[in-house]
């Protein structure tokens, strides 16, 4: 499983702020999300109302959410496969491996899935003497350099073309030494070479979902390599690993929400690659695996249900919460901690491992709104990042020092007449320190605020209030 | 038992028990009409226009579309198709009738095998079943007929495809489906694979920079064939209009 290294998010985004490598990576990569589904937005008329076309249909998901198991799962038994109910990732851990062991796997490849990240299925087949070989190109050099995904669609966001060389350098040794690589695609063909010896040895093929659909049964991917696809066809047997909020109603519903996924995440109209799986090969089918698994997992979801955070239960993993997010944008994702970085991450992380652990996140935002504003199903990640902090306040989890000033603050803004008094005294204090300079580098008390940043300091003219009566005093 | 867990503790939180019949019911109804939503008025067109628009869209994705007469036509079209793209005279065919029943003896250079694809193969025809003129993706239900990997295996895809099977929207494509097909083993209208393919394969994973042909097919090559009544329209410089991101330039990543 992977470790949570939140608690220390601070000390992980001034280590990112001072990585030259990373802030290369970051600089290049931030641009070319935002253009694309800007562009694919505006090519779109119907967006907007298709936002809340998938918001609808979500919440009228989770609204039945029990129902719409239950029928998933009798369709996908119809259709002659299985599903393996898991409440915990240790479950889900348990079956992956049991199915495995008994096709005889020695060898399992992979297709991109948060959720395997989550329940760290990769650790769990190793030490079982069973090799994971992650198929996505940026899955596999993450697995190469023992790292974890520092973006949800892009999991190597944060390296450049020095690193992949270097590494495929490292790796791959039975290869002439002093090959060159021209250009990016020498190494997406070293890449896709190597992998497809892996594609066709495998055993077992697992795969995420992004949606499941109640009426048929089905699982579905979306992929632009062809990588899901080449797993989930080839080897014996397939194994499709989902939460349990993935399924939704219907083809119809399933479409809809389509038609905002990739636009919203790689500013594409369509995916390359959108797959309907349906149970296992029939008789006289070609291709395509003989057992058709489904490891279906709740681990921390049904709690969320009735609550505050129910809302999160929506989202559909498009990432355009980070990709439009200042503070991922300036420390990428590995800073978060754990699996999910960005907003989405901010609230998700803490229903997932506690907020105890990741009560940094939610106060990593700077809430200028843009994450809301963009997320193709109306999460108001805002408001539950709010909601956490909250929590963190009622549960004494908060620092003592930022308790005792906002106790503080607070007994002032209760007084109207003592908190016009304090800020006129302090700004006649702050206005005769700064003797005329725009600026202080330095102020006693100040030292979080001035060791990264000026403070700047207050004009002539008094407080917002003097200043506001003076202009109402001018009008009569 | 992790089942009953799981779904008590979504009740729980719903604070309620089992759905009552009724509700159930209503909940079964919707799943049997499969209320379609907002449809996108782009599709929306006259006939001509719709195969126009698709053709303009999966050149927009980097695949290219040959408009044939009929599927006579084909063995010629994909004899020049490999001469122009340098490839070797070897064709492994999905075993479909359509594709079964052209005569190949005026081409008698091509070898083909009729087949499921292999490691190795370099071209494949495949048989499209439908294509969807929102976004130029093309539909590959899989069968006897028609298999999978045909779709991922070789290095060049070539799709026969009638434009007669040309849809506006996708939701379309559902209902043609649920009508036309019925799987003989499970008794539904879904076969074991149905892919959606808009262009080739890609990669943007390095650098955020597009890249073509990643672990699926490089080049997504369509014959169209003429087999509506329909009069042809130009469409090739309009589909030159729209600008696409070019391979190299920076662009958003893939999965």
């Amino acid at each position: 499983m992977v470790q949570v290294t939140s608690p220390a998010f601070k000390r992980n985004a001034a280590a990112a702020l001072d990585d030259p490598g990373l802030q290369k990576a970051l600089g290049k990569a931030k641009g070319a999300f935002l253009q694309r589904r800007a562009a694919a937005v505006a090519a779109l008329p119907e967006f907007e109302t298709l936002r809340n076309t998938g918001r609808d249909i979500k919440n009228h998901t989770l609204a039945n959410l029990d129902f719409y198991l239950e029928t998933y799962a009798a369709n996908v038994e119809k259709a002659g496969g299985q599903v393996h109910w898991c409440s915990t990732a240790a479950d889900a851990r348990a079956a992956v491996l049991d199915i495995c062991r008994k096709a005889g796997a020695r060898t399992v490849t992979k297709g991109k899935s948060m959720i395997s990240e989550e329940i760290g299925v990769n650790d769990h087949l190793e030490a079982h003497g069973i090799q994971p070989v992650e198929t996505d190109l940026g899955e596999y050099i993450i697995q190469l350099r023992h790292e974890h995904p520092s973006h949800i669609i892009a999991p190597a966001f944060h390296l450049n073309r020095e690193d992949w060389e270097a590494q495929f350098r490292l790796s791959h040794t039975d290869l002439p030494k002093d090959r060159v690589f021209n250009e990016r695609r020498d190494i997406l063909a070293e890449a896709r070479t190597r992998l497809r010896q892996k594609f066709l040895a495998a055993d077992v093929g697992i795969t995420g979902a992004n949606f499941l659909i109640a009426e048929t049964g089905s699982s579905v991917i979306v992929t632009n390599e062809g990588n899901g696809d080449l797993t989930q066809t080839l080897p014996r047997v397939h194994i499709v690993l989902a939460s349990i909020e993935k399924v939704v109603p219907t083809l119809e519903d399933c479409t809809s929400l389509l038609r905002l996924l990739a636009r919203s995440a790689t500013g594409q109209d369509f995916s390359v690659y959108t797959t309907f799986s349906t149970g296992a090969r029939r008789p006289a089918d070609l291709d395509g695996p003989e057992e058709y698994h489904v490891v279906l997992i709740d681990n921390g979801r049904s709690n969320m249900m009735g609550t505050d955070f129910q809302e999160m239960l929506r989202c559909i993993r498009c990432a355009a919460c980070m990709n439009h997010c200042p503070v991922y944008g300036a420390v990428g994702g590995h800073a978060y901690g754990w699996v999910y970085p960005g907003p989405m991450g901010s609230v998700l992380t803490p229903t997932l491992v506690g907020v105890d652990k990741a009560g940094h996140l939610p106060n990593a935002s700077t809430f200028c709104g843009k994450c809301e504003s963009v997320c193709p199903v109306k999460i108001p990640l805002p408001k539950l990042m709010r909601h956490w902090r909250e929590r963190e306040f009622e549960r004494h989890l908060t620092p003592q020092g930022v308790r005792s000033n906002l106790a503080l603050w607070a007994w002032f803004a209760r007084r109207p007449s003592a908190y016009r008094l304090a800020t006129r005294l302090g700004i006649g204090a702050l206005s005769l320190l700064s003797r005329g300079k725009g600026a202080f580098r330095w102020l006693p008390l100040a030292g979080g605020w001035t060791e990264g940043r000026d403070l700047p300091a207050p004009e002539p003219g008094g407080t917002f209030m003097a200043r506001y009566k003076a202009s109402q005093g001018a009008r009569r | 038992m992790s089942k009953d867990a799981i779904l008590g503790a979504i009740r729980r939180g719903l604070k309620r028990g089992p759905l009552p019949a009724d509700q159930r019911a209503m909940l079964e109804g919707r799943l049997a009409t499969h209320p379609r939503h907002l449809i996108p008025a782009r599709s929306r067109l006259p006939r001509p226009d719709q195969v126009a628009l698709f053709i303009r869209n999966v050149e927009k994705e980097f695949g290219t579309v040959e408009r044939v007469p009929d599927l006579a036509a084909i063995p010629a079209a994909v004899a020049d198709f490999l001469a122009a793209q340098n490839l070797p005279a070897r064709l492994v065919v999905a075993p479909h009738p359509e594709l079964e029943a052209i005569d190949w003896s005026a081409r008698p250079m091509i070898e083909r095998e009729s087949r499921r694809a292999r490691d190795g193969d370099v071209v494949s025809l495949q048989h499209g079943w439908a294509g969807v003129a929102e976004t130029g993706t093309i539909l590959f239900p899989s069968d006897p007929t028609r298999p999978a990997t045909l779709n991922l295996l070789p290095e060049t895809e070539i799709v026969v495809l009638r434009a007669s099977a040309v849809v506006g929207a996708y939701e379309e494509a559902w209902d043609r489906l649920r009508a036309e097909r019925q799987d003989p083993t499970t008794g539904g209208f879904m076969p074991r694979n149905l892919m959606f393919v808009t262009g080739p394969s890609r990669s943007a994973d390095i650098e955020q920079t597009l890249e073509l042909g990643a672990h699926g097919p490089r080049r997504l090559h369509v014959l169209l064939v003429e087999d509506e009544a329909a009069p042809r329209m130009a469409t090739t410089a309009e589909a030159r209009a729209e600008a696409p991101v070019q391979p190299g330039q920076p662009a958003a990543p893939g999965d």
